[in-house]
């Protein structure tokens, strides 16, 4: 296996305005490739100024990236994809929490937005990649065929968001924070050593489209208030909530649950019913999953033949699991080696071997080592 | 390079460079009882007179502003304050739904905060108000109109508006009408006692003066209520100290962009017949917007749609082969949004999307012409291919 090839590329630089797209860019230049930024505009109300500037989407963030831009020297320009953001991604996030699952945007933007819209638009221009600072490593094995891995620094690896990239996108994707071991600080020192003013800005962690971080707010917004019962594992009602789309599997905060649990012990979010507004909760034995379906998989390359061991992350940050994994009918049937918790659907289950992403699926539905709920 | 974005700012002319390069160290406040004072108002009054010639306007006309978006303001906001306390029913503002945005989000604000009710008047195919529109709109209620604003000549599409009869029009019901004469100057006949006019803003960078100054040239009946208040510099409408410099510079340059006039549209718009020419024969679908009538255009400007493309995918593509030009529509934190001059004139939104402006200016030659006639059809050909996000 050999590093992605040098030669020289017209690269198109996804610049958030944050630190580390400004330096994968300045980097994506020193490897010799011809780069031209460009900042998305993903905000429908891009006037709003915000304090704080931990998102991607305001007139401040938009600045910082032209400025990155300006330092290092390569053109740069920003491009409206708010109409194609909001479809893709906003609304399915509110259609997914209305659904009663926990959806993770990223992966859809990635999917939907950074390599596809955008990479679309740059290989239509005459763009040979889309470069963006995302810590994860593309290999080029000796065939040519190219494989996603974790990151060298494991700890700021991003490899679960980018899980849904198939060999298409994998082909015109740079990603030059993944092949060092790097530090976030020592990021921030490179990007200062090469005069970027974005060292010193604070990271992101919100969801880019939720300004001020209350998703339960922007939902309500959205959803509208719905009232409905909490639910012990019997039936029996034991709080009220002003709609199921605010909870999430395994969720122990802000339950308000009024009549203790028999055993004294903290009750979890079992299960979200939107169908009737009712979230059920009960003891955190009962979250341990032992299998669980997915839908709609994304192989980074080859789909896998038949069943196989993986290893299988569930969520961005989380850790890895042992799983058996088999392709049915557009299916993916995963069962684990040990009960997992915190399964929800909705989120993203990636799998790896090694290091190597195999590929990803939406979960659907879970199967409890107590009772099955659906 | 080529370039084609004259209308954005244009090269300095060498004698208003050096006239500004001599006097930056050169000390004097114009307004200084002593000697260095007086050299400075010297050299602002003598500034005054020649700008003044060079606009047929009497030297007392001129207020010297910090440019284009100040003179703009200062006669949309100074004139409606102005004629609203005079007599209160004075609230309505007519403005053409094409002006710059210095005049468009003037008008708007004082339609969200001083009560002010803003009318856009109706425009033409290519963008030109009529008389008549303007007659009609001020006839509805002639008594409740503060001041009437339509622009001498269009910064995206190169329309040149009927100024005089606009101001007759006007002037039948004692209306006063500013003009945004700042792409106009040194382009078409600008003369401001000829049109009529009560106020008319022109600019330094746009004639190859200096950039950070302008003039509101004003009518001497006319006070409008000052935006920046202070020390009473330029008839107490416009304080703070002048940039003598920049003053004695933009004079320079008014007065050869007038001497220059005929040349330059003899000239210049020969090149810009050729450019659109050029790009006619490399994309036979491109539509030229504004006013096809060369008399009836700026003569340096040439703007096109390019049906399928996203103006910003051409902008991308020809500046990457050192072709400069301008999508000529407003950037909201840079995000362009379909052009408010297009829409007005009944283009369709989508088109509005793929638009470019070729702008001419001084020092064009046929090279940046040739250099474009090369480039702009495969660059349409890509950009169609990347289609409308």
């Amino acid at each position: 296996m050999t590093e992605t090839p040098q030669r020289p590329l017209r690269v198109l630089a996804a610049m958030s305005g944050g630190v580390d797209s400004a330096v994968a860019a300045a980097r994506a230049v020193e490897a010799g490739h011809d780069v031209t930024g460009v900042h998305l505009a993903l905000s429908a109300n891009p006037q709003s100024f915000r304090t704080g500037a931990r998102g991607c989407c305001t007139i401040e963030d938009s600045r910082d990236a032209r400025r990155a831009a300006d330092v290092i020297g390569i053109p740069f320009y920003v491009w409206d994809l708010a109409d194609r953001f909001r479809e893709d991604v906003v609304e399915d996030f509110v259609a997914e929490y209305e659904a009663g699952r926990t959806p993770n945007p990223c992966l859809r933007c990635n999917e939907k937005i950074k390599f596809a819209a955008l990479l679309d638009k740059a290989l239509a221009l005459g763009f040979d990649a889309v470069c963006t600072g995302h810590y994860a490593q593309v290999i080029t094995r000796e065939d040519g065929s190219r494989e996603l891995h974790r990151a060298s620094d494991t700890a700021k690896d991003q490899s679960y968001v980018l899980g849904v990239l198939d060999e298409r996108q994998l082909a015109h994707a740079l990603f030059p924070l993944g092949d060092t071991v790097t530090t976030k600080d020592e990021i921030r020192a490179e990007a200062e050593r090469r005069g970027l003013a974005v060292a010193k800005k604070p990271d992101s962690h919100d969801i880019c489209f939720i300004a001020d971080g209350d998703t339960q707010g922007f939902l309500a917004d959205r959803l509208g208030r719905a009232e409905g019962d909490i639910v012990d594992e019997s039936g029996a009602v034991v709080g009220s909530h002003e709609g199921a789309y605010g909870f999430t599997i395994g969720q122990r905060k802000g339950l308000r649950i009024g009549t203790p649990a028999p055993d004294g012990k903290p009750r979890y979010v079992l299960d979200i019913s939107p169908v009737n507004n009712t979230v059920t909760v009960g003891p955190a034995a009962a979250l341990d999953v032992t299998a669980l379906t997915a839908v709609r998989p994304r192989w980074c390359g080859t789909a896998p033949a038949g069943p196989g061991t993986y290893t299988a992350q569930l969520r961005a940050h989380g850790g890895e699991s042992e799983v058996r994994a088999e392709l049915a009918g557009g299916t993916l049937e995963v069962s684990f080696t040990e009960p997992v918790r915190g399964v929800a659907p909705g989120q993203a289950i990636v799998l790896y071997d090694g290091t190597r992403v195999v590929g990803s699926a939406t979960i659907a539905t879970t199967v409890r080592a107590e009772a099955p709920v659906a | 390079m080529a370039y084609l974005d004259h209308a954005a700012t244009t090269p300095m002319l060498p004698e208003a460079a050096e006239e500004l390069t001599a006097r930056l160290s050169i000390t004097g406040n114009a307004s200084s009882l002593h000697a260095s004072g007086r050299r400075a108002r010297r050299t602002v009054e003598e500034s005054r007179e020649s700008l003044a010639e060079a606009l047929g306007a009497r030297p007392s006309e001129v207020v010297f502003t910090s440019g284009g978006t100040e003179a703009d303001n200062l006669a949309v906001k100074g004139l409606y304050w102005a004629r609203r306390a005079a007599d209160p029913a004075r609230t309505r503002v007519l403005a053409s739904p094409v002006e710059h945005h210095a005049v468009l989000d003037a008008v708007h604000w004082l339609g969200e905060h001083e009560g002010a009710t803003v009318e856009y008047l109706p425009v033409d195919s290519h963008g030109r108000v009529h008389a008549d529109a303007l007659r009609d709109a001020i006839a509805r209620d002639p008594g409740s109109v503060a001041l009437a604003t339509v622009m001498w000549a269009n910064n995206e599409i190169g329309t040149v508006m009927p100024v005089r009869e606009l101001a007759d029009a006007a002037a039948e019901f004692d209306v006063p009408l500013h003009a945004d004469a700042v792409q106009a100057f040194g382009q078409v006949p600008v003369g401001f006692a000829a049109s009529g006019l009560a106020a008319l803003t022109v600019s330094g960078h746009k004639i190859g003066g200096p950039y950070g100054i302008g003039a509101l040239l004003l009518g001497r009946e006319y006070t409008p209520v000052p935006v920046l208040h202070g020390g009473g510099q330029e008839r107490h409408v416009r304080s703070g100290t002048l940039d003598v410099p920049a003053v004695a510079s933009f004079a320079v340059a008014g007065r050869l962009a007038a001497g220059r006039r005929e040349w330059f549209a003899r000239e210049v718009g020969a090149l810009r017949d050729q450019l659109v020419e050029a790009v006619r024969t490399a994309v036979p679908d491109a539509i030229l917007g504004g006013d096809p009538a060369p008399g009836g255009r700026l003569p340096a400007n040439a703007h096109f749609s390019f049906p399928g493309c996203e103006g910003d995918s051409l902008l991308l593509l020809l500046d990457a082969q050192g072709i400069e030009c301008s999508t000529g529509s407003a950037c909201t934190a840079g995000v362009a949004q379909p052009s408010h001059v297009l829409l007005a004139t009944g283009t369709d939104p989508d088109l509005a999307r793929g638009t470019l402006r070729f702008s001419l200016g001084h020092t064009s030659t046929p090279e940046d012409v040739e250099a474009l006639a090369k480039a702009i059809g495969p660059a349409v050909e890509r950009a169609r291919a990347a289609g409308l996000s």
